[in-house]
Order: structure tokens, then C-alpha cells, then sequence
């Protein structure tokens, strides 16, 4: 022992490697969805049971388990939870888990539409902040495009008055909005009015719909399908992406064109993060709800799901010849947001190319420059050649503000 | 409730005892002590943490709002085989900026 004057205390960076002496934890991140249930019926939602469904509701984790979750969680070393639905605030004990999960030390993330916050609720944000901005998804600028969205007479009002108690108390806070047919009209509009209100830079916008992760109903999979851009308007937008950012995603596929082969998980951003269900299931991702990949914590805890489980979820190939003469030999396969996630939810298995997303992607790189009209970038052979030789290793998350959704 | 409270320019005193303020958590991650803001206006930007240097968490684990810093400071002297009035410093020079940070309190 020493005399060392000051600096006894450092801050840090959460994610700072000199916190973990260079050996991450088995856990950083966990996603809790605390509910399937919304308060909302939006058109385009894939996760979204009535408010009053009350057998979901009873299936629904207790609240001691949804604490001890949180405490395990935090026992494997995670930092960060992310508390979402369904709308979590339906849940009456949400702020004794939120407190709870503060006390812990793990900062929250909350994934809310804000109409169900109340004064207490924001007084207590407000307190005991969550020290990771609240994500608030907002689904339209004027009330009638709002509420032809929710299909929920009283949301648009009800979410203003959530979103001002965040505003005026400085509780930080995102939102989040939705490209469909009934808001494209007022995007920029709506982007000029959530940067203003929230101080973010740019709007995340939910872009290429997912269908639902339960694979629950066939018929509002039909409905999300119908709402999803068309071909022709992702490449307008991206071809309208200013330079700076058009440069990023080039990059972004430069970096990550490695050819997956007949790995299934590949996924950028999943290492030392899970999920777990509204009814204690622990998943690879929030949407990964394939028989095979999940993990049912009455079985065992969540130590034994990422010890055991996850590796040997990682750890799947693919023997789809489809698969892997497509999706395996492609340069785009890091930038496309196919995943065994959204080939559970189109086609119930962990390899089916996803053809929409398929397209997408190859309509981005069209509007890069990247490939020519019909081109599909896995028959391509000069692929170093266009896209400028292999490029410095770089960010980990998908530029352009596009989410896997998950 | 959580209190408020301004931490700025009090005496920290050797027959005092103090503890970890209820305004922070403290996690011990790979063995070492985390300090984590739970409170607003403690630690100015979202992304935060504190950690303690290896004399700081060797006080810390003793601040437990019984012992005062005198036999805190004993014991690290016994257990560091170092002089007592150089630990003393230590312990001082510690809880003070803890004090002044709001993440530790005296306790009467």
C-alpha cells in the first residue's frame, strides 16, 4: 500500500476493455421482454397482443422472476438491460422491476410508445435515471396518420402527453419512427419534429417490416407484407443518402464481405448479448423464437443458457443447398439483414433465404454502385475489384440508422 | 427516499465512520470494485462508470458506516505491514474525494 494522493477513483467507459482486464463477460447485454402485450394494435407490429389478453397475461413471468432474472444477469457480469414488448409499461410492477434493476447497477434501456407513462413514472426516471436514453416509437406526426397506425382512437394524444412528461423533465430519449404507406408522406417533416423535440441527430426509422416472430397469424402477415417498401423506393432513398453516408455503407460492405460459407450466426452485434421472452424463454435474439435455438429458464438458469446452450446455438450450420449457394457465397451477406431470426419468421426454418430481404439488399448496393440492374452479388467474381480492395476492419453495427429490428 | 446531498467541502475526520451512499451501486466485476451512479447529477455524461485503484478498494471494502477511519486505517496498517500515519493519508485522501463525489456519507 501506497500513498497515492489523488486519483483514487477513475472513471470509465462502460464499455471500456480495461474494465474486463481484456476477457469480456459471458453476459453484457440482455433484452427482457417483459411483455407480449400492447396497448397499441399497430398495422405493421410483430410483436403485439392485445392489452387484454388475460392468458397471456397470466403466462407472463412474475415479477420475482423477472428480479431474479436480473440478478443472475447481473451476477454473469451484464451492464445493460433492455426492457421491452409488447408495451412494458402495461406491466403494473414496471416500475418496481425498472427500480430494481437499478439498484443492481445495470442501466436500463426502455422500449416504450410512451402513452402509458405517467407523472410518478417519469418523476422516478427522472430520480434514478436509466442512464441509456428511453427509445420512444412513434408511428406518425398528425393524429389521424398516428392512429391509422396504432388502430387505437385516444394513442396519439395519450403518446404526446407520455413524450412531453419525458420532455419536461429532461429524462433523455429517442424516438423512433416507422416507414408505411400511411406516414412516407410526412417523413421529413416528422424527422425535422423528432430531432427537435428529442435532440437526437437523426430518426431511426423501423424500414423493412418484419413479420411476426411467434409466427402467430398468417393474416397479419399478409397485411405487414402488403406494407413494406416497395424495391424502387429503398433504391431512391439510398441512392438519396447524402455522400458521407453512401461512403459509410460502402465501407460497411467492404469490411464485412468474408463469404459466411455455411455458418448460421453471423451476427455482428450478438456476442455476450441474449434475450429472454415475456414467459421466461431465453433466446438468442429478441425474434430468434425457433424451437431449436431457445431455451426454457424453468429447465435450467441463465447461466447454464449462456454457457451451455449458446455456444451450441452458435455453433449451427446450414445444410440447406439453397442456402449455402446463395446466402453462403455472398459478399452482401453481412449487410443483408436476412438471419435465421427472419427466416423463422417467413418460413419457419433457420435457412430459407429471405427474398425480400434479399432484394433490399441488392437494391442498396444497386444504388451504391456496387452492382449492376439483375446482378446478384454471389455470382459476382471481381467483387475486390468494385468494391476498392479489402478494407480496414471497422464498425461492428450496420450504418444508416437501419436496425435488424431485433 | 433518496437524499441530496452537496458533498462539497466537508471535514472528513478519522473518528468518523462512513459508507457507501445509497445514490451509487457497487458491483465487484472480476475483482474489481465498479462504482455505478443509480441517482441523477452524480457522474456527467450517460456512459459512465467509476472504478478504484487498488488502495481505494482496499478502504472501500471497509467503509461499512460502523468503523471509524482511525481503525480502518489500523487495520490496512496491519495488513500492509505499513506505517499507520501513511495509511491514515490514504484513507483520508480517499473518502474525501468519494465525499466530494457524493458516493460515500458519514455516518453518526
Amino acid at each position: 500500500m501506497s500513498a497515492a494522493g489523488s486519483g483514487y477513483v477513475r472513471r470509465v467507459r462502460r464499455d471500456e476493455a480495461r474494465l474486463w482486464k481484456g476477457r469480456p463477460p459471458l453476459l453484457t447485454w440482455l433484452d427482457v421482454e417483459l411483455t407480449d402485450r400492447c396497448n397499441n394494435a399497430c398495422v405493421h407490429c410483430s410483436v403485439n397482443r392485445p392489452a387484454g389478453d388475460a392468458a397471456a397475461k397470466g403466462r407472463e413471468m412474475a415479477t420475482a422472476e423477472v428480479e431474479s432474472l436480473l440478478e443472475r444477469a447481473a451476477g454473469l457480469g451484464c451492464l445493460t438491460v433492455r426492457l421491452t414488448g409488447g408495451e412494458p409499461l402495461l406491466r403494473e410492477d414496471f416500475a418496481e422491476i425498472y427500480l430494481f434493476a437499478r439498484k443492481l447497477g445495470l442501466r436500463v434501456m426502455i422500449f416504450t410508445n410512451a402513452a402509458l407513462m405517467t407523472p410518478d413514472l417519469a418523476d422516478l426516471l427522472a430520480r434514478v435515471p436509466p442512464r441509456e436514453p428511453v427509445e420512444v416509437s412513434v408511428y406518425g406526426l398528425e393524429r389521424a396518420t398516428y392512429e391509422a397506425v396504432t388502430g387505437t382512437p385516444g394513442s396519439f394524444d395519450a403518446a404526446r402527453r407520455g413524450l412531453g412528461l419525458l420532455a419536461d423533465r429532461h429524462i433523455p430519449f429517442f424516438i423512433k419512427g416507422a416507414l408505411l404507406p400511411a406516414t412516407a408522406a410526412e417523413s421529413a417533416a416528422f424527422e425535422r419534429w423528432a430531432c427537435a423535440l428529442s435532440g437526437q441527430p437523426r430518426v431511426a426509422w423501423v424500414e423493412f417490416l418484419d413479420l411476426r416472430s411467434r409466427r402467430d397469424d398468417a393474416g397479419r402477415d399478409v397485411r405487414i407484407r402488403a406494407l413494406r417498401q416497395l424495391l424502387s423506393e429503398v433504391r431512391r432513398r439510398t441512392a438519396a443518402l447524402p455522400a458521407v453516408e453512401q461512403d459509410e455503407l460502402r465501407r460497411f460492405i467492404a469490411a464485412h464481405a468474408a463469404l459466411q460459407g455455411d455458418r448460421l450466426f453471423g451476427c455482428l452485434s450478438a456476442g455476450g448479448k441474449g434475450a429472454v421472452d415475456a414467459y421466461g424463454v431465453f433466446q438468442y435474439c429478441l425474434a430468434l423464437r425457433h424451437p431449436a435455438t431457445v431455451f426454457d429458464l424453468k429447465r435450467g438458469d441463465l447461466e447454464k443458457a449462456v454457457q451451455e446452450h449458446w455456444p451450441a446455438v452458435r455453433a449451427m450450420k446450414s445444410r440447406n443447398p439453397e442456402y449455402l449457394g446463395r446466402c453462403g457465397r455472398c459478399p452482401l451477406k453481412a449487410f443483408c439483414l436476412q438471419c435465421p431470426a427472419k427466416s423463422w419468421a417467413e418460413h419457419g426454418t433457420l435457412d430459407t433465404p429471405v427474398e425480400y430481404l434479399c432484394d433490399v439488399a441488392h437494391a442498396q448496393a444497386a444504388a451504391l454502385g456496387l452492382l449492376a440492374d439483375g446482378e446478384r452479388a454471389w455470382t459476382v467474381d471481381d467483387w475486390g475489384r468494385r468494391i476498392g480492395g479489402p478494407a480496414p476492419a471497422g464498425q461492428d453495427h450496420r450504418p444508416g440508422g437501419q436496425e435488424c429490428g431485433s | 427516499m433518496i437524499e441530496r446531498r452537496t458533498g462539497m467541502s466537508e471535514e472528513i475526520r478519522l473518528d468518523a465512520a462512513y459508507a457507501p451512499s445509497e445514490d451509487v451501486v457497487a458491483r465487484e466485476l472480476e475483482g474489481e470494485i465498479v462504482i455505478i451512479p443509480l441517482v441523477s447529477d452524480i457522474g456527467d455524461i450517460e456512459d459512465e462508470l467509476y472504478t478504484l485503484n487498488e488502495t481505494g478498494q482496499a478502504i472501500w471494502r471497509r467503509l461499512d458506516g460502523c468503523k471509524p477511519l482511525r481503525e480502518v486505517a489500523a487495520e490496512l496498517a496491519q495488513e500492509f505491514t505499513a506505517p499507520q500515519g501513511e495509511i491514515e493519508r490514504d484513507v483520508l485522501g480517499l473518502v474525501r474525494e468519494l465525499v466530494t463525489r457524493r458516493m460515500v456519507v458519514a455516518k453518526s
